[in-house]
């Protein structure tokens, strides 16, 4: 059996500051199948960039990965020295962040800065890199590319320049795209094909894709499967249709009930009664049980462990006990 | 200040989410107050710039001869070297001068000197500063215009130049009826001109941002003076840009006098400054009598260096957005 | 783009407008203009006679449109105390000043952006809090203690260099230059480290800022993210970025440095226009404190106006404001 694209096992990432250790993620685990895209929701400040940071190797001090282990494609590469991580990101790891109007260098022409990450990653002729440089731009669906290449970011609309950040991603065709929040940024009108064209570049590619969302709506149209972020952990994880129709997760029941139903509707979740605890104030136990309608006594002392449910994967007392009732 | 009158601080600006009393949370929030090491250096500073300015004002008392009283100078004790050097005598500790001035003696009277021209010209600036901003601010239009355009000027301007232009016209409408008690005036109204635009800038923004808070139009429909409620908040809101402002210039203003000095166009050497005292010195340094300008020089650099870094803390402490 | 370099020039010649008022108030009502021609025992009838001929008795509005006509024609009147026309003093000085300002700015510029990007880009070692110390000495120590210091170090202890003047100088037309022989290059050193000291703090603090700040924006992020060296991320993106601001900061601060030499040149007395002021402050030699104003703000100004421009060539964001559109 070929190993998952990425596998991540028992993440724990901590920021050293002054006055503490914080712990921003804490024992997280997930795989990610080749050609299969993994979605990850929750609130701002669960942990979701700072997932996608720790597998490409960006966490900069105060900030550091304490514990578990990242695997591309079987091989470790959760400490490799600078030198080797950064030759596998942009190659093997492509990346698109959340604001295009602010990830390309304003003083390049896009050009340039397309052809300088393919030629770091490639050994391609200037030319040669230049040709495929504007074969990319057309594949992300720039219009007259070999005009626009030689544009400076600030001439392209936000939407065309996500399209370009995508292509500077795709550009060494990597196994995984890892996408935080890729069209947050953008006007509505343009959010659906920027979503369309990852998931359509995933699958001609058989690239894995983790796809960093606020959007319900996107989750349920675009992921194969889902991962809900609470606190720095995974409250659960499953496939999509499980997850959106039959959550299981306190937690996730309640951010399931904010989907929208209406487009244009405020997408933001914030159902939930409270808000998410600051990493220096996680309670113990469960980390939601401060907000949680069903919490018991076991939840304000014991971490919830990941319990197999059928085909989800869920952090709750509530379904240990079931299963110990059943046993 | 009494809060009664005014609407609650905290209320005027808690829909901003930034209270204005924020910069003070965050000093005491601050790196500086963690940071050991730096606040060790920080007191030092603190304490040789305190220790100048007590030199300065007991110096009376401190010199062994009043160096601005010719009849207290005897040329047989010209050019003697520091005590600790072979020909070093006693009570001349940094040595004396051509004319016999003790140099100890003639620094302490020229810091109190420089210190009284930096301070006074740094409070003339600040009160011209605060007021332009102020009414730039308030007024807004032409007025504010005008004063604008006045500050992005001179601030194209080195202070000093500034500072020596005001001094020459001076000298050409008062002519040699300058005594030196006129000459500190004329140096104070010289740097009090050539640093005020910082403060106006700060205080305009200022102004400018509490200008359209709805308070100023609540305090206005009871009846309350709108520009005297303002003043409470505004002046509140921009004492740590002040601050930091002024302590930044009173080195400057230091530096400023000592230059003009330094120049000859300063203080006259009647009643020298640490500027006038380098200039006089630097005539003596190819004679090898090193002392009469180094430690008139060091005190100089000792003073500005130890302010300097009061106002880096300070800066960094209150982090206020200058302009 | 046109729009833009109109309106700054407009903006130029409104500043040059204002200091000419101050410089014509100088002139007019500062110092007496007919004290450039006579002498203390002229009668008074014969004083008044002279102010007639120099249109002294016109409305001001005239007189003030006269000077400005002069000024333009670079007829800036007497000085006082050389009986000299001013332009031609100015214009004999001010070889040796501008030769000065480059050579301090070029100093400024190469040791100022050097230390600054090492220790941004190597903050926590040693090296990099010496630049830190020396910067905040730099700031501290005043100029003429500075010029003092090296005057003490290498012209009276070891005796290298030459402690004043310019050394041997070659004429090139009306331009006269220091840089042509090897007396006239050892006369440089010191006055150009002394003046140049300054700016070289300034610029050293402003890179090492200026770098911080890019290298925590989200394109040198997204730059790491596309796996580019280290090399490539700090001295292609980072670097360039940094230099935008920081090169129209050094342009800025020429005309700073060409005020700030009336210092320098005091000190080693180098016979430059600045030490040439000075001398008019001291001696009230009205005329030429105007007329050094002017010549000064005429500098200022056109550096500003050029850098302005230059700025919209650098940066691209700029400069098609009004040419190519998306
Ligand atoms: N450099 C850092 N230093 C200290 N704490 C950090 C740092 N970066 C992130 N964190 C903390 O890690 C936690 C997770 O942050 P992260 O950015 O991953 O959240 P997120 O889920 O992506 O939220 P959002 O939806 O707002 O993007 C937050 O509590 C944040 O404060
Ligand atoms: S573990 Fe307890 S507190 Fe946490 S989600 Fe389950 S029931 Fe709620
Ligand atoms: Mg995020």
């Amino acid at each position: 059996m070929t190993p998952p694209v990425l596998s991540v096992r028992n993440l724990e990432v901590e920021f050293v500051t002054r006055r503490a250790v914080l712990r921003a993620i804490n024992g997280v685990s997930f795989d990610i199948a080749k050609g299969e895209v993994l979605g990850v929701v929750g609130e701002s400040g669960a942990g979701k960039s700072v997932t996608g940071l720790a597998v490409i190797g960006l966490i900069d001090p105060p900030g550091r990965i304490s514990a578990g282990e990242i695997e591309l494609s079987g091989t470790r590469i959760d400490h490799l020295p600078a030198e080797e991580i950064r030759r596998i990101r942009g190659k093997r790891i492509g990346m698109i962040f959340q604001d295009p109007l602010t990830s390309l260098n304003p003083l390049y022409r896009i050009g340039d800065q397309i052809v300088e990450t393919i030629r770091t990653h490639t050994n391609l002729s200037e030319t040669a890199a230049r040709k495929r440089a504007i074969d990319l731009l057309a594949e992300v669906g720039i219009p007259a590319p070999e005009k626009r290449i030689d544009g400076y970011p600030h001439e392209f609309s936000g939407g065309m320049r996500q399209r370009v950040v995508i292509a500077l991603a795709i550009c060494a065709e990597p196994e995984l795209i890892i996408a935080d929040e890729p069209t947050t940024a953008l006007d509505v009108s343009v959010q659906a094909q920027i979503i369309s064209l990852i998931k359509r570049l995933g699958r001609d590619h058989g690239t894995a894709v983790m796809l960093v969302t606020h959007d319900m709506g996107v989750i349920a149209e675009t992921c194969d499967r889902v991962a809900v972020m609470y606190s720095g952990r995974i409250a659960e994880i499953g496939p999509v249709q499980d997850v959106v129709r039959n959550p299981l997760h306190p937690y996730a029941k309640g951010l399931m009930g904010a989907i929208p139903t209406l487009a244009g509707d405020d997408k933001r979740l914030v159902q939930i009664p409270g808000s998410m605890p600051r990493l220096s104030a996680i309670p113990p136990g469960c980390p939601f049980n401060p907000r949680c309608a069903f919490a018991f006594d076991r939840c304000r002392v014991e971490r919830p462990e990941p319990i197999q449910q059928g085909a989800q994967s869920v952090a709750c007392h509530l379904f240990d006990t079931a299963k110990e009732t059943a046993a | 200040m009494s809060d009664a009158v005014v609407p609650h601080r905290s209320e005027a600006h808690a829909p901003s989410g930034r209270p204005d009393i924020g910069w003070f949370k965050r000093a005491l929030d601050s790196d500086i107050f963690y940071s050991f090491r730096r606040s060790k250096l920080t007191m030092a500073a603190a304490a040789v710039t305190l220790l100048f300015f007590l030199l300065a004002i007991f110096a009376s008392w401190l010199a062994v001869q009043n160096p601005f009283d010719p009849a207290q100078l005897q040329l047989i004790n010209s050019r003697i070297s520091p005590l600790w050097t072979a020909d070093g005598q006693s009570p001349f500790l940094l040595g004396t001068d051509e004319q016999g001035r003790d140099v100890f003696s003639a620094i302490l009277y020229g810091l109190r000197i420089s210190l009284t021209v930096g301070v006074l010209g740094v409070i003339l600036s600040g009160a011209l500063g605060i007021a332009l901003g102020l009414t730039a601010g308030y007024f807004g239009g032409m007025i504010d215009g005008v004063i604008m355009r006045i500050a992005d000027v001179q601030l194209t301007f080195p202070a000093i130049l500034i500072a020596l232009l005001v001094n020459g016209v001076a000298k050409s409408l008062f002519g040699n009826r300058l005594d030196e008690m006129s000459m500190l005036g004329v140096l104070v109204v010289a740097i009090g001109l050539s640093f005020w635009v910082q403060y106006a800038r700060t205080v305009r923004g200022s102004v400018m941002v509490e200008k359209n808070k709805d308070y100023v139009a609540a305090a206005q429909l009871i009846g309350l003076p709108a520009p005297k409620i303002m003043m409470r908040h505004v002046l509140p809101n921009t004492m740590g840009p002040i601050l930091v402002i002024a302590t930044i210039n009173l080195a400057l203003a230091i530096i400023t006098e000592a230059t003009l000095s330094f120049l000859g166009s300063g203080m006259p050497d009647t009643m020298p400054s640490l500027g006038t005292l380098i200039r006089i010195g630097n005539n003596y340094l190819f004679a090898g009598e090193w002392w009469i300008v180094a430690f008139p020089g060091l005190a100089l650099a000792g003073l500005i260096l130890s302010i300097n870094l009061l106002g880096d803390w300070l800066r960094d402490a209150l982090n206020p957005k200058l302009r | 783009m046109l729009a833009f370099t109109l309106r700054r020039m407009l903006q130029a010649i409104g500043v040059m407008l204002a200091v000419g008022i101050i410089a014509f108030a100088m002139f007019r009502f500062a110092g007496d203009p007919v004290n450039q021609i006579v002498s203390i025992d002229t009668s008074a009838a014969e004083r008044a006679s002279i102010r007639q001929s120099l249109g002294l008795d016109d409305p001001v509005l005239v007189q003030f449109g006269r000077y400005f006509i002069n000024a333009l024609q670079f007829k800036f009147g007497v000085s006082y105390q050389f009986r000299l026309p001013v332009a031609n003093l100015l214009m004999e000085r001010m070889p040796a000043t501008l030769e000065l300002a480059i050579c301090a700015t070029l100093f400024a510029m190469v040791f100022g952006i050097l230390m600054g990007v090492y220790s941004a880009l190597r903050r926590d070692t040693m090296l990099a809090s010496l630049f830190q110390a020396v910067s905040l000495i730099g700031i501290s120590l005043p100029t003429f203690l500075i010029g003092i210091l090296l005057i003490y170090l290498f012209a009276v202890t070891l005796g290298w260099l030459p402690s004043f003047g310019r050394g041997e100088v070659v004429k090139l037309g009306w331009w006269t230059t220091g840089l042509l022989t090897l007396s006239g290059l050892k006369a440089l050193i010191m006055p150009s480290i002394t003046l140049g000291l300054f700016q070289m703090t300034l610029i050293m603090r402003l890179v090492r800022a200026e770098m911080l700040e890019v290298l925590r924006t989200d394109y040198i992020r997204f730059a790491r993210a596309r796996g580019l060296t280290t090399r490539a991320i700090h001295f292609g993106h980072a670097l360039k970025n940094t230099l935008v601001p920081v090169i129209t900061v050094a342009g800025l601060q020429f005309g700073s440095v060409i005020a700030f030499s009336i210092i320098t040149e005091t000190v080693f007395q180098w016979p430059g226009m600045g030490l040439l002021f000075v001398q008019a402050v001291q001696n009230v030699d009205i005329p030429i404190m105007a007329a050094y104003l002017l010549m000064v703000s005429l500098i200022f100004v056109t550096i500003n106006l050029v850098v302005d421009i230059l700025y919209t060539v650098v940066d691209p964001r700029l400069r098609s404001t009004v040419g190519r559109t998306a």
